[in-house]
């Protein structure tokens, strides 16, 4: 029967659907295309599959952890139920006004995207709390019964409740859900208290709309997905991944599904935190650059860095302020529209742009031999020899690079007055550029130095551009892991149990009470713990403390993380040294004679990460053997080097290394070795990526 | 293009983004609503000679031109032989700064390996500056507050706590100032750490080849853009509220081949009250309408902004000398569009919105413990600022915009983030239904406000609305948006602009202006007024007069409506 050894992992992407089984530390995994009709089956699909491979039955089966784009997909396609809004009169369009600015300053005929609910769908009742929680007006169940009955006559499926200040008392989001339920059980209910207890009204009424907005249909899905695996014989518990990097149970993820956004790019960031840990490394960059986008976060003491506010369903070439804000913990990411895919072209300045429109798979790049006529990175990469023609993907697929030369020639090259190599070159130097000036700007908003880092790259453009990244960022070392065609489902099974409580709760370091935080914490510290229990009867439950902190009168907060110890037996002094030393090492001069204040309590209740081996790290002592020749261009040298070929296997395995100018060729990807770096093959079969001048 | 221009091209993007990552740290540490909520700020990296090479884009087009003239100004008043590593300087001069005293610049040099490469500057409009608080009504700039002359704020490295002092001394909200001011010089910080990094990079010893390829690139790109447009000349004009009498813009906007000359010839003489407008603020704005319209995808710095040049005759309106009041100067500045607008439809037909809200509705108010009574425990002052916006023109194929700043960019504070600035509370804050100018294509929606104070507290309030007499007009036929009102809620009667007092339990009642529309009424596609209507931007009365729509489209929608269907 049940094994708690055996795990599935499954992740439900926009193309494909990935499913990773391991069996007491083999692992199996495939890729089946996604079910869109019905998610469910994809999953069976590849459950089966990988249960042939590993040669087990479906009931032996002791976990499944499942994440999906399904969340995201529904929120940016706008395909999810009929749901209304109840807000607080006077403040119907919230969620329409946004911040009431235009998120591109130099264009005309600019638009906003629209709400997620229109206006006759957001309903407002009257009663009023402010800053300090104190009721204003009073709100009774006769001024919410007329609302509920409008809800009623138009058949909402789903409602949404945010009323102002409910992060400070909720009294008033629970009466309109007890007048609700009474009249419409069926109804589900969002409240925005429960959902997302954090100041700000656009961002909180927003975070709670869209998880009314998708409740009905990922309740629908997860317990249809439950009841197909228990028809396959899977008879364990399913849990899901959060956009926070961790484990929730199928109940709370079908209460709160909003905490589902992102879910597939966070089980990569905790794939890319699982090497880092095998390596011991503190500082990791995870570089996850697929077809479409490159998705870039910090990991810190083998933890993705965490954030409270993200944006999904940006509309307008993923500029900051076209999408929505949701604001739940989230693995804190930047997302930017630079893939293979991505579509180059010159603008009037006579610059060369890139992405963030794709080729996609159809046409795709102008190398598929598709119908393509406009360069992508991936021609780029072609023409610069980064890839092979004739073994892409495994050697299923052929490349056309004379095709690829003449979408960059004509594209490219004749308006700039270049041959094809040099507009590859281009091509391939602005979209790398790209990455890392998003890279560097998520660095100092979190007051990061990346030449500390070390980068772990993943997904099947990555490789090919993580070097150069490298270079630019000037970062010294880089880890490409095996298997990362499926990292983000291999990252669902190393994810820990975890939940965050948050309170919004002002208190200056003048008026510090011991007592209270003290009180506030505990509870946090309950409320995170319930949840984790719910998912893990036994393991131990580790809480992290955290608090929000500023100066008093500042707008935003910097994250101070406490130990239990400061936590629990609080004093001002510690508090106060803890944010000086953070904000200075961010800000570079702390602020003289300014009060401090807490503005975020948070617990994370979080069972231990599953131990590590760590990798018996080997500096190369051999140098591999080569198996052929190739020729491609160094950016350093400016021009095309003869270079060598290397694969896996006899010629090249464990404890050897390649230097420039070399190529190894793998199944999904391909890896460039610059004049700059060495590769070496670490005994977990991670190509190591280091700088030269470590080697003196 | 050879492969160095490609390193070139990357330095630049660098550039662009170093002065963005600048910009957020600034929003990050600041502690004004407005620079930390609504964006209220701007940041530049600039050569040696103190020519911008890029800025960041934020809320404020009005420190495009302002800011891309500071620097200059800065070098000239410190003295070249002045400039050591480790500095910042500081002013808020209106002349040489960006055009109000609210608007506190900062500077400072650049150093690598010991050589002055450059400059970073930045700018943000604090909430408090002293003097008679932020309004209208001021009689000249030595009323609005304290006065600092450019000087070093940070000798080397050491902060001159003499000007702190003083500073704290004359503010009514002297920490929130204080810390202010070091945000915008660890922003600056920040820029310099990155440009260092830069330059080590590509093994930079000064930014003369990049600054000339930056500017090589954007003059040629700017001056193609203007050849590309006829060469004649408009003119254009838009009337104002004012303070107490109506203003006049006027501007006569010429092509040439290499250069667009803004004439504001014409326009009204000076107010005797706050709303003058400096001439770099002016020039900032007639820069954005041009740049908006002919060429938007060219990045600000000092070469593509050199063909668009601006005049006016001095002691205008929109060429304020000292000592004229300046503190509402943005009032002016934010209709220089629409009225440039007005000059080049004239030009290139079917390009520019039609007119809109125009400035910002924005107030302050500075609220105290009611006076008729004992003052409560614990009781305090404070001063609140908002930002809010009214509806942009409608464009030539797209409605406009619902409550959105424009020209101005900035953002609106969260209700819950201001009525923790003090003792305020916003009851109201939704769209203005029926407010959008009637067209083919609808102007934006308005707003409603209702501003008041928690019990015990008394305020004044600081109002800075125009278009209570002139609302925004029509292109091509297109209808009037709706005029700005204000009142209390007793029906007492309110000025548009300048501080009045508001009683204890008094609440100020506000709608601010639609945007015009575009194209006639009669034209506009049925299927945009039933959604209009379903949506409730206009009322059934408003789509039977003006839009025709029948009695029975009308009992359709509003069935549609109660089922909770879309139209």
């Amino acid at each position: 029967m049940a094994d708690p050894m055996i795990r599935l992992g499954a992740d439900i992407g926009g193309t494909f659907t990935d499913v990773v089984l391991e069996v007491r530390g083999q692992s199996y995994s495939t890729k089946v295309l996604t079910t869109y009709g019905a998610p469910e089956d994809a999953i069976v699909d590849g459950m089966m599959q990988v249960c042939v491979k590993a040669g087990i039955r479906p009931d032996q089966i002791g976990q499944v952890i499942h994440g999906t784009t399904l969340a995201t997909n529904a929120l940016i396609e706008r395909r999810g139920a009929k749901t209304a809004l109840i807000t607080t009169e006077g403040f119907r369009d919230v969620i329409e006004m946004r911040t009431e600015s235009r998120f591109e300053q130099y264009d005309l005929n600019l638009e906003l995207p629209a709400p997620l609910l229109p206006r006759h769908m957001r309903y407002t009742v009257p009663g009023r709390m402010d800053a300090t929680g104190s009721e204003l007006l009073p709100l009774t169940r006769e001024d919410i019964e007329p609302v509920v009955e409008q809800i009623a006559q138009a058949g909402y499926e789903s409602v949404a409740v945010g009323l102002i200040h409910s992060y400070l008392n909720d009294a008033h989001e629970k009466l309109v859900r007890d007048v609700l339920s009474e009249r419409l059980p069926d109804v589900m209910v969002s409240l925005s208290s429960e959902v997302s207890p954090q100041m700000r009204e656009y961002e909180r009424f927003n975070t709670v709309v869209a998880n009314a907005y998708i409740k009905p249909q990922m309740k629908s899905y997860l317990s249809r997905l439950e009841g197909r695996l228990a028809g396959e014989g899977v008879g364990c518990k399913i849990f899901l991944m959060h956009s926070g990097g961790g484990i929730i149970s199928l109940k709370d993820a079908a209460d709160f599904p909003v905490r589902l956004v992102e879910s597939g790019p966070a089980g990569g960031a905790v794939f890319a935190a699982n090497i880092a840990a095998r390596y011991g490394l503190d500082k990791v960059l995870s570089f996850d650059m697929g077809g479409t986008t490159a998705k870039i976060c910090l990991i810190q003491n083998q933890t993705p860095k965490t954030s409270r506010v993200f944006e999904v369903a940006r509309t307008y070439r993923f500029k900051k302020g076209s999408g929505m804000p949701i604001s739940i913990p989230v693995i804190d990411m930047v997302e930017i529209g630079a893939g293979g895919g991505s579509i180059a072209h010159v603008d009037a300045l006579q610059q060369i742009r890139v992405g963030p429109e794709s080729a996609g798979s159809e046409p795709g790049p102008a190398c598929y031999g598709r119908g393509g006529e406009r360069p992508t990175v991936t021609d780029a990469d072609l023409v610069l020899g980064k890839l092979q023609a004739d073994e892409f993907a495994g050697g299923s697929m052929s490349l056309d690079k004379a095709a690829s030369q003449v979408a960059l020639q004509n594209e490219l090259g004749e308006p700039l007055g270049m041959d094809a190599r040099d507009a590859a070159f281009g091509l391939a130097e602005v979209v790398d550029e790209n990455m890392a000036n998003a890279a560097r700007v998520h660095a100092v908003e979190n007051g990061e130095d990346l030449s500390e880092y070390t980068m772990i790259a993943f997904g099947g453009a990555a490789p090919l551009h993580a070097a150069r990244l490298c270079e630019k960022l000037g970062i010294d070392r880089c880890l490409i892991p095996p298997g990362a065609g499926v990292g983000s489902a291999i990252g669902f099974l190393r994810a820990p149990f975890s939940f965050e409580a948050t309170r919004s709760a002002y208190m200056t370091l003048a008026d510090f009470d011991a007592v209270s935080i003290k009180a506030l914490l505990g509870e946090l510290q309950t409320e995170a713990t319930t949840f984790v229990r719910s998912c893990d009867n036994d393991s131990e439950i580790l809480s992290e403390f955290k608090v929000y902190m500023r100066y008093t009168g500042q707008g935003w907060e910097i994250p101070i993380t406490l130990t239990q110890k400061q936590a629990l037996a609080p004093d001002a002094a510690t508090f106060e040294a803890l944010f000086e030393e953070n904000y200075s090492r961010l800000f570079g001069r702390t602020v003289q004679g300014l009060d401090i204040e807490i503005t975020v309590w948070a617990v994370n209740a979080t069972t231990p990460p599953q131990p590590v081996e760590r990798t018996a790290e080997t500096s190369g002592d051999k140098v591999a053997v080569v198996s052929g020749k190739c020729s491609f261009f160094d950016a350093a040298v400016g021009d095309n080097v003869a270079g060598y070929l290397y694969r896996r296997g006899p010629k090249f395995d464990v404890g050897q290394y390649i230097d420039f100018p070399g190529k190894i060729i793998e199944d999904e990807t391909t890896i460039i070795i610059p004049k700059s770096r060495r590769a070496i093959y670490q005994p977990d079969g991670c190509i190591d990526l280091i700088a030269k001048k470590d080697l003196t | 293009m050879t492969s160095s221009n490609v390193a070139y091209q990357v330095m630049w993007n660098r550039l662009i983004s170093i002065v963005e990552e600048q910009a957020q740290a600034l929003v990050r540490t600041a502690f004004s609503t407005s620079v930390r909520e609504a964006g209220d700020l701007s940041a530049g990296v600039y050569d040696a000679q103190g020519q911008m090479l890029a800025q960041a884009v934020t809320g404020t087009p009005g420190h495009v031109n302002a800011m891309a003239d500071s620097v200059a100004h800065f070098i000239r008043r410190i003295g070249v032989e002045n400039i050591h590593e480790g500095d910042v300087y500081i002013t808020n001069d209106p002349w040489e700064g960006t055009g109000h005293l609210h608007d506190i610049t900062m500077v400072s040099p650049s150093f690598f390996k010991g050589q002055h490469v450059g400059f970073f500057a930045c700018t943000a409009h604090v909430v408090d500056i002293g003097g008679r608080g932020f309004g209208a009504d001021a009689a000249s700039v030595y009323e609005e507050g304290i006065y600092i002359p450019i000087m070093k704020f940070a000798r080397e490295g050491e902060v001159d706590q003499t000007l702190v002092q003083i500073v704290r001394g004359n503010v009514r909200e002297p920490d929130q100032l204080i810390g202010d001011i070091y945000a915008l010089a660890s922003c600056n910080e920040i820029g310099h750490r990155r440009l260092s990094d830069m330059m080590e990079e590509f093994a930079l010893p000064d930014l003369k080849g990049v600054a000339r390829f930056i500017f090589e690139n954007s003059r040629r790109a700017t001056l193609e853009k203007i050849a590309a447009l006829p060469r004649t000349s408009a003119d254009g004009e838009m009337t104002l509220d004012g303070f107490d009498t109506p203003i006049t813009l006027r501007v006569n906007v010429t092509v040439h081949e290499d250069r667009i000359v803004s004439d504001f010839s014409g326009s009204s003489g000076m107010s005797t009250k706050g709303i003058n407008c400096p001439l770099v603020y002016t020039k900032a704005y007639a820069c954005y309408a041009l740049k908006v319209a002919i060429a938007p995808e060219i990045p600000n710095n000092a070469a593509s902004l050199a063909p668009f040049e601006v005049t006016a005759p001095e002691r205008t309106i929109v060429n304020a000398a000292h000592p004229a009041p300046v503190a509402l100067r943005h009032i002016i500045g934010h209709f220089v569009p629409d009225t440039v607008f007005n000059a080049f439809d004239k030009i290139v037909p079917n390009v520019v919105p039609a007119e809109g809200a125009g400035c910002l509705c924005n107030f302050q108010v500075s609220l105290r413990p009611r006076s008729d009574r004992p003052d409560p425990e614990g009781a305090k002052r404070s001063e609140v600022l908002t930002f809010n916006s009214g509806g942009s023109g409608a464009r030539p194929s797209v409605d406009g915009l619902n409550a959105t700043a424009f020209p101005s960019g900035v953002m609106t504070m969260p209700i819950e983030a201001t009525e923790h600035a003090g003792p305020v509370i916003i009851w109201r804050k939704e769209l203005r239904p029926d407010s959008g100018g009637a067209g083919e294509y609808r102007g934006g929606l308005g707003q409603f406000m209702e501003v008041g104070a928690r019990d015990g507290y008394e305020f004044d309030i600081q109002a800075m609305l125009d278009r209570v007499d002139h609302p925004a007009l029509g292109r091509r036929g297109g209808g009037a948006g709706a005029a700005t009102l204000i009142a209390q809620d007793d029906g007492t009667y309110m000025r548009g602009k300048g501080k009045q007092f508001v009683p204890h339990g008094r609440r100020v009642m506000m709608a601010f202006p639609g945007g015009a529309g575009y194209g006639d009424a009669k034209d506009r596609d049925i299927m945009s007024i039933k959604r209009d209507l379903a949506l409730g931007y206009i009322s059934a009365k408003e789509a039977q007069e003006i839009y025709g729509l029948s009695a029975t489209a009308i009992s359709e929608v509003a069935e549609l409506v109660a089922k909770g269907d879309t139209v």
